[in-house]
């Protein structure tokens, strides 16, 4: 088994690099037929990679311990399901995933240009092919996943107990690395256009769609990440600025500016350098972060333990940098465009200021996550930047992003109609003044929760309003109108419905983060404590013996004010054999405002008395139902089109910048 | 458009390797070190007594090894990161036994017949005891396995490794110890 999944990797790497070669070359001499057999191996390479995963998943479901990793992250007691999932719990099998989905990624390409190839698919091919070749290398050199022990335990370790002990760790990883990985396919498209010197305004229209997909799925992995958190760790949050997390959401701050800025390009031809940078700056962040994740260079929760890839990842990284930016210095004489903003408050200005914020709070974030790094290696010594410099300097990025969101969509694009602007601000300025007015008359001191209710509120009844309006103006004809207008004008009414999730995303983080409450107690069996208005009493403690834990759950009755029984929490303590520390399971009582959110901390004289924390925890399910609503609107603006007539109706993406390109191309 | 390089574009290419370079040197620099190492809180103190069942042999009590260099190495048989490191404390246990060294394996929350099969196949030669209630990882205040504690004469622990050791690392601290002493 061991044998196997080494020489399949090997074989894939064979095959990659072949494509590698083959499409640069095709590129540069313009023979179709290596570009077509460059093509083709994109199936292969899926086909090995799919292959090795498959052999590692079949040595850990059968309990091959002669293979270091499932030695390492399985046992025989673990269930069948967790030691599937041990084949993303530790470095080396998440390489193995992440190649998987790398090669999907480019099979996707290769089927979607297998007839119209625009004249930058070779170039783009062969960064992909790239890009493969060196993840490949990766668990071909430095990280071997199918390395074999000499002598094989009995039995393994285990995977690490947080991971085996909640079924979203099935779900957070793959869709992060859908995400970060699809990342691939606009740089490679991006740097195609810059190799290739031509193309500068197609490649954006080409992979547009791509990259509202990789956005759609790191919006989930990251939402899914947090609610892990949330839901496994006990510790009543959902994001704490660890530096996995920051280099996560520095991506999507990135992909999110550039799917605005896009717009920019596509209506009216500027930002082309801007984009490309955009594009490279995305890529190179999501390997910075994934190298800090990887190479033990930061402490975190996330960290993998000690690997060896580090100085592959670093070389990979410098070459990302040199290769992207300095082709990007290379053409830059050609990448500068005429057009310039003709008002500042305008469409475009709105959009150049969305760009501006979302870049400044992904530069705060970036230099506290690095900080650490740069302290240390000036002056040796070791400190740890937290929450309070990320709170405190991000907040009010976000507050002014959420204004920007909340009144830019009733800007019109070039010229200036103020007051027609200002009219249709008029019901949401009233909205949010009176949420705001309500929020300080509840007893609300704190501004930026006072402005972050104001804000959302803002951004809500301006989304729903511009979706309203837009229905309202096919309904004049009949109903079968009204649905007509909403699909013509979809991609705006689709990003009016992301919208819409941010303002309740917004309207949660701001409640559960300035407005919870907790308590830690200590009760002995049968005694309670009053919190949050409702009466808890610890019932007892339980034990339940699984093959591969120990299990100690605590009841926890619940009465409302009235003394009527409402429900019980069960938080759980659980013993891991291969761990030192138990590790505890928090239990949820979710509500559509508040949360009631139990934590076991520890346990005395066998159960007889417990120390418990409790949280009462409100807008957190708006944070997650908001993210669904962002994620859906991202997936109807990626939706495809049926192909339109040319020359209907400009409202939709490829048309605009294809007829533009024929102006281009047809001007002297 | 052409691919000549003027001035221009040779200062932003310039500008571009600079750039990158001071990013990738700071980042290298992070490389050298683990985040997990810190010093820990029981070097200089008194190794916890323990008292535990040798797997062959007869009960090991730590403070009747006084006036030897003892070598604490907690591990498991279901542990790779120990079998890379078995070697290494082997080698340490034939070098140094006729010195005054003691090296004893702590089996952690494991099985006794995967731990006495293991010793038997690996051919594990120093003595190993059973941390059966796991009272001594939790005086160690282990973290995980394998780590080695290095004990001096007078019963301080003077090291604290954490992940497996290597022979010529334990070689040159444990001639230290024995040299501070000697002196």
């Amino acid at each position: 088994m061991s044998q196997l999944g080494t020489y399949l990797l090997l074989f894939g790497l064979v095959v990659s690099g072949y494509g590698l070669v083959a499409a640069a070359v095709g590129a540069k001499t313009g023979r179709l037929a290596l570009v077509e057999s460059a093509r083709r191996c994109a199936f292969g390479v899926l086909a090995i990679v799919a292959a090795a995963n498959a052999t590692m998943l079949t040595a850990l479901l059968t309990n091959d311990f002669a293979i270091r990793y499932v030695a390492d992250n399985s046992s025989r007691e673990t269930p069948a399901f967790f030691k599937a999932l041990a084949l993303w719990a530790a470095d080396n099998g998440s390489l193995l995933l992440w190649n998987l989905i790398l090669a999907g990624y480019v099979a996707a390409v290769a089927i979607r240009f297998r007839r119209d190839r625009p004249p930058t698919f070779p170039y783009a091919l062969a960064v992909l092919f790239g890009v493969q070749a060196f993840y490949l290398v990766l668990i071909n050199g430095p990280a071997r996943p199918f390395g074999s022990l000499a002598n094989p335990p009995a039995d393994g370790r285990g995977p690490a107990p947080l991971l085996q002990n909640h079924p979203l760790m099935a779900v957070h990883p793959p869709f992060l690395y859908l995400g970060f990985i699809g990342f691939t396919v606009p740089f490679a498209f991006g740097v195609a256009a810059l190799l290739a010197g031509e193309g500068w305004d197609q490649w954006v229209s080409l992979i547009r769609r791509w990259t509202l997909v990789v956005w759609c799925f790191l919006t989930v992995g990251l939402l899914l990440g947090a609610l892990w958190s949330y839901s496994v760790l006990g510790w009543g949050g959902y994001w704490a600025w660890d530096p996995v997390e920051n280099v996560a959401l520095l991506p999507w701050l990135m992909s999110t500016a550039f799917l605005h800025s896009v717009m920019l390009q596509e209506r009216r031809g500027m930002a082309r350098l801007w984009n490309i940078a955009l594009v490279i700056g995305a890529f190179s962040l999501m390997t910075f972060g994934t190298f800090l994740t990887r190479a033990n260079v930061l402490s975190s929760v996330h960290a993998f333990a000690q690997t060896s890839v580090g100085p592959a990842y670093l070389a990979f990284l410098a070459l990302v940098l040199l290769g992207g930016f300095g082709l990007v210095a290379w053409r830059l004489p050609t990448l500068r465009t005429q057009a310039s903003l003709t008002s500042a408050i305008s469409r475009e200005g709105a959009f150049v200021a969305n760009n501006m914020l979302l870049l400044a709070a992904a530069a705060i974030i970036l230099l506290g996550t690095t900080f650490p790094l740069v302290v240390e290696a000036v002056s040796g010594q070791q400190v740890t930047v937290g929450g309070p410099y990320f709170r405190s300097s991000v907040t009010p990025v976000f507050l002014l992003i959420l204004l920007l969101a909340g009144t830019a969509p009733v800007l019109p694009w070039r010229a200036t109609n103020r007051s027609r602007a200002l009219r249709r601000l008029r019901v949401p300025a009233t909205a949010a003044a009176l949420v705001m007015i309500a929020t300080a008359w509840a007893g609300v001191r704190q501004v930026a929760v006072v402005a972050g209710f104001g804000l959302a509120t803002l951004l809500f009844v301006t989304s729903a309003q511009e979706i309203g309006s837009g229905l309202a103006i096919g309904r004049r004809g009949s109903r079968s109108g009204a649905v007509r207008a909403l699909l013509r004008g979809r991609r705006r009414h689709a990003g009016l419905v992301v919208h819409l999730g941010l303002a309740l995303v917004a309207a949660g983080i701001t409640a559960s983060s300035a407005l919870g409450q907790q308590t830690q107690v200590t009760l002995k069996t049968g005694q309670s404590t009053a919190f949050g208005g409702e009466v808890l009493r610890y019932q007892g403690l339980s034990a339940d013996q699984q093959p591969q834990r120990i299990v100690l759950t605590a009841t926890v009755a619940v009465f409302n004010s009235s003394g009527q029984t409402d429900g019980a929490l069960h938080p759980r303590i659980n013993l891991y054999p291969a761990a030192t520390e138990p590790i505890g399971s928090p239990s949820i009582r979710r509500g559509i405002v508040w949360d009631l959110y139990a934590s076991l901390i520890s346990l005395q004289n066998d159960g007889g008395s417990a120390t418990f924390r409790f949280y009462r925890n409100p807008g957190v399910n708006w944070l997650w139902f908001g993210g669904l609503v962002m994620a859906l609107g991202g997936v109807a603006a990626a939706w495809p089109s049926r192909r339109r007539k040319p020359g209907n109706d400009d409202a939709d993406d490829a048309g605009a910048v294809r007829r533009r390109a024929v102006v281009e191309v047809g001007a002297p | 458009m052409s691919g000549r390089l003027t001035r221009r574009r040779a200062r932003l290419l310039a500008g571009v390797v600079a750039a990158v370079a001071a990013i990738v040197t700071l980042l290298a620099t992070g490389l050298g070190r683990d985040p997990s190492v810190f010093a820990s809180p029981l070097v200089g103190r008194t190794a916890p007594n323990f008292t535990l069942p040798q797997l062959d042999g007869p009960p090991v009590t730590l403070s009747k090894l006084r006036g030897q260099v003892v070598l604490i190495n907690f591990w498991a048989s279901w542990c790779s990161q120990c079998q890379v490191e078995q070697a290494a404390l082997d080698q340490t246990w034939q070098q140094f036994q006729d010195s005054g060294v003691v090296v004893i394996g702590v089996d952690f929350e494991d099985d006794t017949g995967a731990a006495r099969g293991y010793v038997r196949t690996a051919g594990v030669t120093y003595p190993v005891v059973e941390d059966t209630d796991s009272s001594a990882a939790l005086a160690y205040g282990l973290r995980g396995v394998p780590e080695t504690f290095v004990v001096d004469q007078s019963g301080r622990i003077v090291d604290h490794v954490i992940g497996p050791v290597g022979a010529a690392a334990l070689a040159s601290e444990i001639n230290s110890v024995l040299l501070a002493r000697a002196q």
